[in-house]
């Protein structure tokens, strides 16, 4: 602000200027969320070769068609979009709290980080419904010549093709890598969104009580901000590979 | 530093700030809806008696790139990482093109290691399991 440019200029990075007219803090912030980036897509692409080396492997159609409180409904997709808007509409709150933040508003800020809050903790409540849905819907299995019942599990994929048995169709294992795969990076995606919702809290605390109002800026709320675009971004192509292709 | 922040937010006028991110949120809707229609399109053909796997493969490549157009409103428009220094820019994207290989190599590795075991490296035919015909004629009368 106003007092950043009467301070001496050395202190900007201590070199005297600060190279792409960021500040420190915003700039490592992008070059952390870079490193993540590259470690989901380390996630991503090793389940895409291992997606790749199967001849068959669980059709997302099947696996992921169930919502809640609509007991047996064959309802492809639905679930995962609800939870795909939450998060987008979550990042819209958080651009708006970031953009009262440049104007100074306080009030601004605590309302739209509030949304932003509860955004994320309604994707977190979805994603632990879908997951206990998937670990205990048991499903009949053929397994050796006998049925079994199988959830969906790291250790289970009851999702493999069916075969006929005693005149009915009855699915066999599919690859076990998928469950894995599945809670794998939903579940480091998910722990993402927790921290990001713990850090927005934090945030919402500190403005509350004034911390940014005294500072002068809102910095913070950007580089909070920052943070949970990228889990929106990351949650766009687990979307992709997960469910869509 | 934040004066250059604030100075940036400062030239656009506050409504036009505001109605750019609700363009934003509608564009990524609506993509989002798009990409719903074509998976939801893929589950149809897949049922179908004679699954066309090549229109199948053209959907899919259509959802990665609707998918990329999504991740650019993001970092461009919410991250506001567009609104930054071209250099700053610079040193996030170019890095990120380590990905075009990353992709191509593994999924390409993924692939040949299929071939491998379904011809035991090459010494004799792929023959498809006849269980794996089975499901996608009978189930399409279940759904």
């Amino acid at each position: 602000m106003t007092t950043a440019t009467a301070q001496p200029t050395t202190k900007l990075w201590s070199g005297g200027k600060s190279p792409f007219n960021v500040s420190y803090g915003k700039l490592m912030m992008w070059y952390f969320l870079m490193s993540d980036a590259f470690t989901f897509g380390a996630f991503l692409i090793s389940y895409g070769t291992i997606r790749f080396s199967q001849n068959v492997w669980a059709d997302p159609n099947h696996v992921f068609n169930a919502f809640p409180f609509m007991g047996h409904a064959n309802l492809p997709l639905a679930f995962v979009s609800l939870m795909t808007f939450i998060l987008i509409f979550s990042s819209v709150t958080m651009v708006l709290a970031v953009h009262e933040g440049h104007k100074m508003n306080r009030k601004g800020v605590e309302k739209w980080l509030v949304w932003t809050i509860l955004g994320g903790l309604a994707f977190l409540g979805c994603q632990a419904w879908e997951w206990t849905h998937l670990i205990t819907g048991e499903h009949e299995v053929l397994v050796n010549g006998a049925i079994q019942s199988w959830g969906t599990t790291v250790t289970h994929n009851p999702w493999g093709p069916e075969v006929l048995f005693n005149g009915k169709e009855v699915a066999t294992p599919g690859p076990i890598a998928f469950g894995g795969y599945f809670f794998g990076i939903t579940g480091f995606h998910g722990f993402h969104v927790f921290s990001g919702v713990v850090i927005n809290i934090i945030m919402l605390i500190q403005t509350r009580m004034k911390v940014f109002e005294n500072r002068g800026h809102y910095e913070m709320i950007e580089k909070a901000g920052l943070y949970w675009h990228f889990v929106d971004l990351v949650w766009v192509f687990v979307f992709l590979c997960f469910y869509l292709v | 530093m934040s004066q250059g922040a604030t100075a940036e937010a400062g030239h656009h006028d506050d409504g036009t700030q505001i109605k750019r991110i609700w363009k934003t949120f509608w564009i990524l809707s609506v993509i989002t809806i798009i990409e719903l229609g074509i998976g939801l399109s893929i589950y149809t053909i897949h049922k179908g008696d004679n699954p066309n796997e090549l229109l199948v493969l053209m959907f899919k490549g259509l959802v990665c790139i609707l998918t990329l157009a999504k991740a650019f409103y993001i970092v461009s428009v919410f991250m506001h990482l567009g609104d930054e220094i071209r250099n700053m820019i610079m040193t996030i994207i170019v890095p990120l093109l380590l990905f075009v290989w990353f992709i191509v190599a593994f999924l390409w590795d993924g692939n040949a290691w299929k071939n491998l075991k379904n011809t035991d490296a090459g010494s004799r035919e792929y023959k498809e399991q006849p269980q794996q015909k089975l499901p996608a004629k009978e189930k399409g009368h279940k759904d």
